[in-house]
């Protein structure tokens, strides 16, 4: 809620703690002054950064004011941040990318392990004081303290994982002697974060608390008032190794599930140590340093280090501003209901217009259910459904910022409707579409305002594909592009500037990769097989029952789409795959595809006989020569966008770091070769894109 | 923003607040409600009408609303007292003694909208003050039977032609269930069938049946009121006038003829006849209420002495009377209904391009309010 009131007031709610004396500090990222009570307040606040995080000097400058303190002990030492966001996000990502010297990795990690130790052997309480987000090398430094006191908001977690690696400044060691072992390996092995009611129960945190009572707080344990976390008796037991060896293997048994060894080693090295060394404080720790250098310079680990930044690099394109006011959404299919409560959900106001209630209804109950599964209070459900108006007569058209087109793909309809919208709405306010297929230089014909029209193309299931593709066409003009990929900003998702071609990125690139692989169940290799090529390529899902879980209609549609707009040599659709289409058997959705399915889940035999090492190639090159041909198309700007948009709109193995990033590490000329080769065997279709000439 | 409402919820003390908070009006909106029994809805729009006509305010949502499936159910004295025993007993034996004096109908809830129901001076239920007026104005018990058959055919004529189309909006449940209209109205309703019920508030021979009485059911109504000013610093259209208000108050136990006083007094200080009247919303509390109104205008008696009329009111045709149903087929959410027929008024009026007319309401407790209306 906005309220001017509140809005001046809320700089004083941060507890700061005494502010430091004017001759201004002697460090470019700390802060220190004493309490009345001699209590030493060391904020942190990076220097020229949003969010604090432990590059070198943060570290090199904490060191430096712990020899300090060691000379001349205060009462207490509290480390918190100064960051409205958070406690520290971690370590500084800059740092990882692209290292290959293991020794150097290793001598920067004893360093950083000795300012920890450091820290944890000041003779003094030690408090973190823990507010919003405390990831990675935050939550170590933040167990290096004897307290930590969290503020409501908080949220702890280990994400190393999620790049390839584990902790490295101790925290292996630390969080599973802190706290039942298992709960902290889940941690770590699942990158999840806890939030601060979660942390007390698992004695991550000692406290958890307001504010307006942090000071209180801090007072009282320097008083002894709070008893430490403490190893407890059931964190001993894991001190004998024959039972960490038994939840080992546990652990690995599920971590293989989740992320195969061969492409994923991270999970197995973490509990490898864990087992091995778990008994051992002291030498976990230089262990951990091993393990941790050996996976920094893994192709994986590197890999994800790449897809981190590709997500940094699109989220930089949703430039920052105000978030629209109020969101239209015209038509509430699946695709249109979904925008809409996602937009409510993300604290806009929403209008979801249809001609008839039985689809908003169904609406508003999946956006119900939806806010159910991700919402953690009954008021925050509340306020977003609040905020999500069904609205029969498309009132919310006068109001809107933005006005958003989801009805079928058809463009005489999509025309009656922007005929009838553009001449209600509000000066400025910006018109999208949701088409997959149509052309925006068709859609645009006509319109009053085509420099403020443009294509908002969301994938499905919304609340969980982080991408959106936005989609610029000849007319439009660079603010409404602006303001379309800042909207994408403010539903925390991605933004990928595509130009108006058919299929876009996602879709073109998808589609020869599905309509080969019903090639191939055409020529009778079996779907589990065809599916198990992908997968073990390191594909989230296999193409035939991803191709279920898209629709087999909608497969259809957008390949026969494809075929007829682009010159490019496609597959024809298989007859089996018209047939289904035509009977109705159209996927997860009816039930039966070419799988069919039981409670959201595709049933496979599991007798199949494994793949050929052809057959991943014959599924991915084609993919990989579609990017090269979007690439050279320019209907997107640069690698970093495409692989972007495959990872984060198809889950393209991201420990491959995208398809060109794959074709890169591959050789650009020994994938042509291969495409060539299979040319030779299979056709026209292989024929490489003349743009892997140009790429270097 | 000014709301009323008669059964405040014990979690929303406010719900003016609560209400201007959650449409997203901001922080800043101030909101009160009002209550004055079921006439908390027209409150709202009068106290909104005389604030803007003083020159305080320029645009203000008033409304009303009702909850009344949200009734709390109340503990009886007894038991409260036995909990409070209980919860202030120190030790095992002291609260032993305690538990050991409960009996059995503790546990039996007084219904909070009952009581509600009930005056407190006079001790009768509404339904029994229109059993009096009834008897007072001598209306069977089948002329009211008949009436509230009429009115299930107008809302269902209503409702099927799409008068109501603009005027009520639809629910949606969290479930998906979309409430489209009104679900009360019984088209297929009769008078043979009606005349089986067995009378609701004074048995064996009252008259007052649950098919005759408005039905208990929730609902909400919101109007804009603005200022010239306000008109044209939004661009808005507006569609009617209030011309004046009244409030007027008699003996509880013939709270249902208070209509007859605010509106008559309405007419004589604008110097209108029955005919300048086009159009009559008079809330449908009880069918032998409305009818006794009715027929209280008829009575030159009653007009010459009670309403200083020189003769009768006179007669007002049935087809200028609730034509689109009322509380008996639609339900009486009983904040939300003198709101809801100050809306339906100026709509009908504007369906029926009618210039002028009355929203008059009974109020439990012995009181009525009335609003003239007109179509700008």
């Amino acid at each position: 809620m906005q309220d001017k009131v509140w809005s001046a007031l809320k700089e004083r709610d941060m507890e700061r703690g005494p502010r430091p004396d004017a001759s201004g500090s002697v460090w470019e990222n700390w802060r220190m002054a004493l309490d009345s009570n001699g209590v030493a307040w060391l904020t942190l606040d990076k220097k020229d950064a949003s969010a604090n995080t432990l590059s070198e000097d943060v570290m090199r400058e904490l060191d430096g004011i712990l020899a300090g303190l060691e000379r001349n002990p205060p009462k207490g030492l509290v480390i918190r941040s100064a960051k409205e966001s958070g406690f520290i996000a971690g370590a500084d990502i800059n740092q990882f990318k692209g290292v290959t010297d293991a020794e150097a990795v290793k001598a920067a990690l004893r360093f950083g392990h000795a300012v920890v130790d450091r820290l944890e052997a000041l003779p003094v309480p030690t408090i973190a004081v823990i507010h919003g987000y405390c990831l990675g090398g935050g939550l170590e430094i933040a167990l290096a303290c004897k307290y930590r006191i969290a503020r409501n908001d908080a949220s702890l977690g280990f994400p190393e994982i999620l790049l390839g690696l584990h902790p490295g400044l101790g925290g292996t060691a630390r969080a599973t002697t802190l706290i039942d072992p298992v709960e902290a390996m889940t941690m770590m092995l699942t990158g999840k974060s806890v939030h601060a009611k979660k942390a007390k129960a698992l004695g991550l945190v000692d406290a958890v608390t307001e504010e307006r009572h942090i000071a209180t707080a801090v007072a009282a344990v320097v008083k002894g008032e709070i008893p430490s976390a403490h190893q407890g008796l059931r964190a001993r037991v894991f001190d004998l190794g024959p039972t960490r060896a038994l939840l080992a293997k546990r652990m690995r048994a599920e971590a293989d599930k989740k992320a195969p060894p061969a492409h994923y080693p991270a999970p197995g090295a973490l509990i490898d140590l864990w087992e091995n060394f778990g008994g051992d404080r002291r030498r976990m720790k230089q262990e951990e340093i091993e393990s941790f250098a050996r996976l920094l310079l893994t192709d994986t680990a590197q890999n994800l280090i790449r897809v981190f930044f590709l997500r940094e690099h699109l989220k930089s394109l949703a430039v920052k501003g105000t978030p629209p006011a109020h969101v239209h959404v015209i038509g509430a299919g699946v695709m249109g209901g979904d925008i809409a409560a996602w937009c409510a959900w993300r604290g806009m106001n929403v209008t979801l217009a249809d001609m008839k209630a039985e689809p908003l209804g169904k609406a508003v109950k999946r956006a119900a259910e939806l806010y159910g599964k991700i919402g953690h209070s009954s008021i925050a459900i509340r306020d977003a459904l609040d905020r999500l108006v069904p609205d029969l007569h498309g009132d919310g058209v006068k109001g809107a910022d933005i006005v958003i087109e989801a009805v079928p793909e058809n463009a005489d309809l999509k025309h009656r409707i922007y005929a009838d919208v553009q001449a209600r709405m509000k000066p400025g306010a910006i018109l999208a579409t949701n088409t997959s297929s149509i052309p925006l230089e068709t859609l645009r014909a006509g319109l009053l305002h085509p420099d403020r029209f443009v294509g908002l193309h969301f994938f499905n299931p919304v609340s969980r594909m982080q991408l959106i593709e936005v989609v610029a066409h000849d007319g439009v003009g660079e603010d409404a592009l602006k303001a379309a990929r800042s909207f994408a900003g403010h539903l925390d998702r991605l933004p990928a500037s595509v130009k108006s071609a058919p299929g876009f990125l996602v879709n073109r690139a998808l589609t020869p990769y599905l309509l080969g692989a019903m090639l191939m169940l055409g020529e009778g290799t079996p779907k589990e097989t065809i599916d198990a090529a992908a997968t073990q390529f390191g594909m989230p899902v296999g193409p035939i029952e991803l191709a279920d879980q898209v629709g087999l209609d909608i497969c259809l549609e957008v390949g026969e789409m494809l075929k007829r707009e682009l010159d490019q040599p496609m597959p024809e659709a298989p007859a089996f795959l018209r047939e289904k289409v035509k009977a109705g058997d159209l996927g997860r959705k009816t039930g039966q595809g070419l799988y069919p399915w039981k409670d959201g889940q595709a049933v496979k035999a599991s007798d199949t006989p494994p793949p050929s090492p052809e057959m991943a190639d014959r599924l991915i090159l084609p993919l990989l020569n579609t990017c090269v041909a979007i690439l050279r198309e320019g209907v997107a700007p640069d690698e970093e966008t495409i692989d972007g948009g495959m990872i984060f709109g198809t889950g393209f193995a991201p420990f491959r770091g995208g398809p060109l990033a794959y074709a890169r590490a591959r050789g650009f000329e020994s994938v042509k070769q291969a495409l060539e080769a299979l040319q030779a065997k299979y056709g026209e279709r292989f024929r490489p894109d003349p743009g892997w000439d140009t790429l270097s | 923003m000014i709301l009323g409402c008669v059964n405040v919820i014990a979690d929303e003390q406010n719900p003016a607040r609560v209400a201007a908070l959650r449409l997203g009006m901001g922080a800043a909106m101030t909101a009160f409600t009002v209550q004055i029994n079921c006439g908390s809805g027209m409150q709202s729009i009068d106290t909104a009408f005389r604030t803007i006509r003083e020159g305080s305010a320029d645009l203000i949502l008033a409304g009303g609303t009702e909850a009344l499936s949200h009734s709390p159910l109340i503990l009886r004295e007894a038991a409260v007292e036995w909990f409070a025993a209980l919860s202030s007993a120190k030790g095992a034996v002291a609260k032993a003694k305690v538990l050991a004096n409960f009996r059995p109908d503790f546990a039996v809830p007084v219904i909070g909208l009952e009581r509600g129901l009930t005056d407190p001076v006079v001790d009768l239920n509404m339904g029994q003050t229109a059993e009096i007026v009834a008897h007072l104005f001598d209306i069977s018990r089948l002329q009211a039977d008949e009436y509230a058959v009429e009115s299930h055919r107008r809302l269902a004529r209503a409702q099927a032609e799409g008068y109501l189309a603009n005027e009520v909006v639809p629910a949606f449940a969290r479930d998906g269930t979309v409430y489209e209209q009104d679900n009360g109205v019984r088209p297929d309703s009769s008078v043979e069938k009606l005349a089986q019920l067995k009378p609701a508030f004074e048995k064996p021979w009252g008259k007052v049946t649950p098919g005759n009485s408005s039905q208990i059911t929730d609902g909400a109504s919101w109007v804009i009121l603005a200022s010239e000013k306000a008109v044209k610093e939004h661009g808005l259209q507006p569609i009617a006038v209030i011309r004046d208000s009244e409030w007027s108050a008699l003996d509880p136990s013939i709270m249902g003829l208070g209509p007859v006083l605010c509106s008559s007094t309405l007419m004589k200080r604008h110097r209108l006849s029955l005919d300048d009247i086009a159009l009559w919303e008079l809330n449908e509390a009880f069918a032998a209420q409305v009818l006794a109104c009715l027929a209280a205008f008829e009575d030159e008696d009653f007009c010459r002495r009670v309403l200083g009329w020189e003769g009768a009111v006179g007669r007002i045709d049935r087809d200028r009377l609730n034509v689109d149903g009322g509380a008996i087929s639609l339900g009486h959410p009983v904040g939300t209904s003198g709101n809801r027929i100050v809306l339906h008024l100026v709509n009908a009026m504007r369906r029926l391009n009618l210039k002028r007319g009355i929203a008059t309401e009974c109020i439990g407790g012995g009181q009525g309010g009335a609003m003239l209306i007109e179509i700008v």
